[in-house]
């Protein structure tokens, strides 16, 4: 749907048509305006309320109670839900999980998005199929196999100190890319269906072989594919909390998302704590969120298949 | 409206169309940078040779040490032991405290996973069943060193099914209705001697505006020292044995009279039960929001104000049908060594010393409100209420370790625990459906 | 959206540039070299070796698994059960049908609240009003959020003794004072309603991009027509959408069937808050491990969740079978 200037005159004259006509009924608008308003602030509400617990030392809660202005406000909070958490080891562990199966799925979904939207062969669509509903099934489905097989997977103690895969990085990396890889494989495949066939025909004439036309003229085609899908994915497996909770034993080995459920039981009957703790949780979210709003938005509308 | 017009070509970050990619050009400017890392295929082999965990102290001379022991005061008390040990033998001890509900969640996979050298366990069928599966390694030449430090019942408790030792008991703790003697002064409430006095007193407590009975189930397990107490007041210590065991049936009439005692007490019972931890009840006994509060000792942990855990007392789970108050629901904690840690000598070293009087008066030192297991430790500060709790195990003819500990895992965590939340819900119990629940589970082992 | 690209793709696009693998065509050299057809198969090979190894072979086991007896540990003890496990969670699991039935709570609420609710949000946002932006940004951010995380968010929130909404309602430290995540008669409305402040903003957010996505050819012919503006929206454009509603359907229907995060970290899924999901992996990894169990609880969500996925596969790749 590529929008050329005639098509946008005309939405342009529709648009305003229509924004004429709402304007024409004053009380619909302030309606409208309300029930935005209050919607909204009930949305900020749960947020608010966790920064505004979080901002308040716990001897202020205690004598004034939660529900007051009253006392003092400081970041006293977050240094000790940081220190006494150890935040810092999870959010390591989130990056060392994140980052390699974030590159490790787009890699292999373009891999395979290339293979059946470039070239025709037999099984396409089947394969595209398989790949797209492994991506919607419950990973609860998965789960005993997955520890069986990793529990089963023996490996020297220099390797993993559980002798196996489990309690590993990479098992939980491994996971996540096999799940993640179905969404993004059909993402990418659409993406890349839509890119003109003369661009591989020219190549075809030059001599190019197969990798070379993946790696020098659709794979740079791709890039805001990639950006928009790269940042989706970043969010996703940050934000998983089964895998871990599945394959990893060792506390200090938690990603933060699965880490956070421990803090309920460390902070135990703290909710300053707690709600500290979880404002530092959100907090780099919200930070790709505001860098990269705009590709994690595409990447979402874009594959909107992700449940 | 000058904006409604150009609506179409701004790069509103909303404006994603799910037909064709949106403000293709913005991304492109912006980013590329997840298909520039693609790039680097070596950078996968570097990223796993990375994230593989390295190995523990195993060579070093050290030993890892595995906690369920989250809360405050028994962290630091053992904390204080794993000091003490490392001053004495220079070998270090990495801990690794793990939230107590979740520990016991996750035993099975972190036994089969990676477990640490030694860990903080229980002793009764729950040991046993580990030691079964062949997760656990014994520790019969830990026990020639230590075994003179513990009583013969104390032993058989760390024995597993094939006679091997397996366990070193550190502390145990009675369970009883705990109160504040001061609320109870001021009301004149008497300690009820059978079920009828506790009943009577429950109700006239209810009429003070008071919660009689403090009652937490959200962990789901607390519940189930109320069932383990009614069933052998009634039945005796043999029952709950056998019908741990599943020797003896769920659906018979024995059964259902425990449901039916204890429906009585559910009136007198905290309502907000299955919302709170046990943490959260003990606040409000504190608070005098809840007039006693049957648990196990370490309800005292809660207690920080020197002036409150004074005004502490208990008495044991008043008298019903039969034995009178011989049985003692007395859980032992201690240390188990993971079949991994067998190879660690330093993990054997730490497991004797914590069969020693010096290792438990380090932690007695910290967390007074269990008692040590171990003979010869040290009595002389103990508080009259240590002093009570000691001899209410002593005096104790049978001592039941807790229905969590004497029956199968799946049963206690998959059937008990959801029944027990839903009689705490409705007051109503389906015997004939936990019997064939238990049919189908135990044939499953 | 699918069928939309593949309608943009220049017929000659349809037979790709490279033919089927070894074969010539239309008197053309060969396109496909024999190190070609090595990258391809690898290519295509190991994705599709990791997607079987750890998504689709680990399916089977399951479905194998739940016709066994096996307590997890040693493979020497699987023993075959036949039906006995889907006999045992029918009729003697008490939790399973309320699980089930929760399963089925969630999702219509998903469906009759909080999606209608994304799609009113899309439509007045749609309209570009003042501030329109910050709504969304506002609307969208807890869609940034993990279910663990909105769980404990909506725990400070819920607290019976200090939680806001105790305290709005004047009911918080009375007796009167509602344990929303405790009670189970109202725990499961209350992770209802965390659960919806994620999916109305996601809803919302797909909604808009469908809105931009619909013809305005058709609401002005609509409006010439006399429609008003229910009329246009009902009759023209909400059916415009249809790529997106189906994808909104099974985004619901899957959500639903997921909903495990949220009331894990709440309370592992008991009392009033059982979920299949939950279920599963309290007889999977819990202390209390009945592999036999746990599988046929898993196939059971299996199952369930086949109707929305191949509902959405065959919307999605019916044109291309044919084709």
């Amino acid at each position: 749907m590529s929008t050329t200037p005639a098509r946008t005159v005309r939405t342009g004259r529709i648009q305003a048509a229509s924004a004429q006509r709402t304007g024409s009924r004053p009380k619909r608008h302030y309606g409208m305006h309300i029930f935005l308003l209050v919607m909204a602030v009930m949305w900020l509400i749960p947020l608010g309320w966790s920064l505004y617990t979080a901002l308040r030392p716990v001897a202020s809660t205690n004598e004034h109670g939660y529900f007051s202005f009253a006392g003092d406000f400081n970041f006293d909070n977050f240094v000790q839900a940081w220190t006494q958490g150890g935040f810092a080891t999870y959010f390591w562990n989130s990056v060392i999980i994140t980052v390699p199966a974030v590159l490790l799925t787009l890699f292999l979904a373009s891999l395979m998005a290339f293979a059946v939207s470039r070239v025709s062969w037999k099984f396409n669509v089947t394969l595209l199929i398989m790949f797209t509903a492994g991506n919607l099934l419950p990973p609860q489905v998965l789960a005993a196999p997955l520890f069986e097989m990793a529990k089963h997977f023996e490996v020297p103690y220099s390797f993993s100190d559980s002798g196996n895969m489990l309690n590993t990085y990479i098992i939980v990396i491994a996971v996540n890319t096999a799940f993640q890889m179905g969404f993004c494989t059909f993402v990418l495949s659409n993406y890349m269906k839509a890119l003109s066939a003369d661009l591989t025909e020219a190549a075809l004439v030059d001599g190019a072989g197969i990798w070379r036309q993946y790696r020098e003229i659709i794979m740079p085609l791709c890039r805001p594919a990639f950006a928009a899908l790269g940042t989706l994915q970043v969010i996703f497996i940050y934000n998983d909390y089964f895998w871990p909770l599945i394959f990893i034993q060792s506390g200090n080995r938690l990603p933060i998302t699965t880490a956070i459920n421990n803090l309920q039981g460390e902070f135990l009957s703290n909710y300053n704590l707690l709600a500290a703790g979880a404002v530092i949780t959100v907090i780099p979210t919200l930070v790709i969120y505001l860098l990269l709003q705009r590709q994690f938005v595409a990447g979402l509308t874009l594959g909107s298949s992700k449940g | 409206m000058l904006l409604l017009l150009k609506g179409e070509n701004m790069a509103s970050p909303f404006d994603a169309s799910a037909t064709a990619f949106p403000s293709r050009r913005s991304i492109l400017k912006t980013a590329g940078v997840g298909a520039a890392s693609l790039a680097g295929i070596p950078f996968l082999a570097a990223c796993t040779g990375g994230s593989a965990p390295s190995a523990t102290g195993t060579d070093s001379g050290g030993l890892t040490f595995g906690s369920g022991s989250s809360d405050d005061v028994p962290k630091r008390a053992y904390q204080a032991v794993t000091d003490a040990f490392t001053a004495k033998t220079g070998r270090k001890v990495t801990t690794n405290t793990v939230p107590h509900n979740d520990f016991q969640n996750k035993i099975n996979s972190y036994l089969q996973g990676s477990p640490d050298d030694t860990f903080t366990w229980f002793a009764g069928y729950r040991m046993q069943y580990y030691a079964e599966k062949g997760l656990l390694a014994p520790i019969d030449d830990v026990w020639e060193t230590i075994g003179a430090n513990y009583s013969d019942a104390l032993k058989k408790a760390s024995t597993g099914p094939d006679g091997k030792l397996y366990f070193v008991p550190n502390y145990n703790y009675p369970w009883g209705f705990f109160y504040r003697k001061s609320l109870w002064a001021e009301k004149g409430y008497e300690v009820p001697e059978t079920f009828d006095a506790l009943k009577t007193l429950a109700a006239k407590m209810q009429g003070d505006g008071i919660i009689p009975i403090g009652f937490a189930d959200k962990d789901g397990w607390p519940a189930m020292g109320t069932f383990d107490y009614i069933n052998m007041r009634l039945n005796g210590y043999q029952f709950h044995v056998d019908l741990s065991a599943h020797k003896e049936s769920w659906d018979q009439q024995k059964v259902s009279a425990v449901f039916d005692t204890w429906s009585a007490l559910l009136p007198f019972q905290d309502p907000g039960a299955l919302g709170q931890t046990w943490q959260d009840a003990a606040k409000s006994l504190e608070a005098k929001k809840t007039g006693m509060y049957l648990l196990g000792s370490f309800v005292t942990q809660q207690f920080t104000d020197a002036a409150v855990l004074a005004d502490i007392d208990f008495f044991a789970f008043p008298e019903i049908a039969m034995e009178g108050r011989d049985a003692v629901e007395a859980p032992i904690d201690g240390l188990l060594l993971s079949k991994k840690g067998g190879e660690n000598k330093a993990a054997r070293d730490f497991m004797a010393y914590l069969g020693t009087p010096e290792a438990q008066d380090a932690y007695a030192a910290v967390d007074a409100s269990n008692i040590a297991t171990a003979k010869g430790t040290d009595t002389s500060k103990f508080s009259p209420l240590n002093k009570k709790c000691a001899e209410t195990i002593a005096d104790a003819k049978y001592i039941s370790q807790f229905f969590d500990r004497d029956a199968l895992p799946a049963m206690a965590n998959n059937v008990m625990i959801p029944a027990l939340q839903s009689f705490i819900k409705d007051g109503k119990m389906d015997v004939k459906n936990l019997e064939a629940q238990a049919k189908t589970l135990y044939a499953a082992q | 959206m699918s069928s939309t690209a593949q309608e943009l793709i220049p017929p000659e696009a349809q037979e790709p540039g490279g033919g089927r693998i070894g074969r010539t065509r239309g008197g053309r050299v060969r396109r496909l070299t024999g190190r070609d057809k090595v990258v391809l198969s690898l290519m295509v090979g190991i994705p599709t070796l990791i997607e079987l190894a750890l998504v689709w072979l680990p399916t089977l086991m399951s479905i194998g698994l739940s016709f066994t007896r096996w307590n997890g540990l040693d493979l020497a003890d699987i023993r075959p059960a036949g039906t006995e496990n889907y006999q045992y969670i029918t009729q003697d699991y008490p939790p399973f049908w309320p699980a089930v039935q929760h399963n089925l709570m969630w999702l219509l609420f998903l469906a009759l609240i909080a999606t209608p609710l994304g799609l009113l949000l899309a439509v007045l946002l749609d309209q570009n009003i003042r501030g329109s932006k910050i709504y969304q940004s506002i609307f969208f951010a807890p869609v940034m959020l993990s279910l663990a995380l909105i769980g404990i968010i909506w725990q400070l929130f819920y607290q019976r003794d200090n939680g806001l909404l105790n305290f709005i309602l004047g009911t918080a430290g009375t007796p009167q004072a509602v344990d929303w995540f405790g009670d189970s008669s109202v725990n499961i409305w209350a992770a209802m309603i965390a659960a919806t402040w994620r999916h109305a903003g996601y809803v919302m957010l797909l909604y808009l991009a469908g809105l931009k996505g619909v013809d305005p050819s058709l609401r002005e012919a609509a409006s010439i027509d006399g429609a008003n503006a229910y009329q246009t929206f009902f009759r023209v454009v909400f059916p415009a959408m249809r790529p997106i509603n189906i994808v909104i359907v099974v985004i619901t229907i899957i959500e639903s069937l997921r909903a495990f995060d949220v009331v894990y970290v709440i309370n592992r899924g008991t009392n009033g808050l059982e979920m299949l999901s939950a279920l599963v992996i309290q007889n999977l990894v819990g202390e209390g491990q009945v592999i036999g169990v746990g599988s046929a609880l898993a196939v059971v969500l299996l199952v369930i969740s086949l109707v929305p996925i191949v509902f959405y596969l065959s919307r999605t790749f019916g044109k291309e079978n044919r084709a």
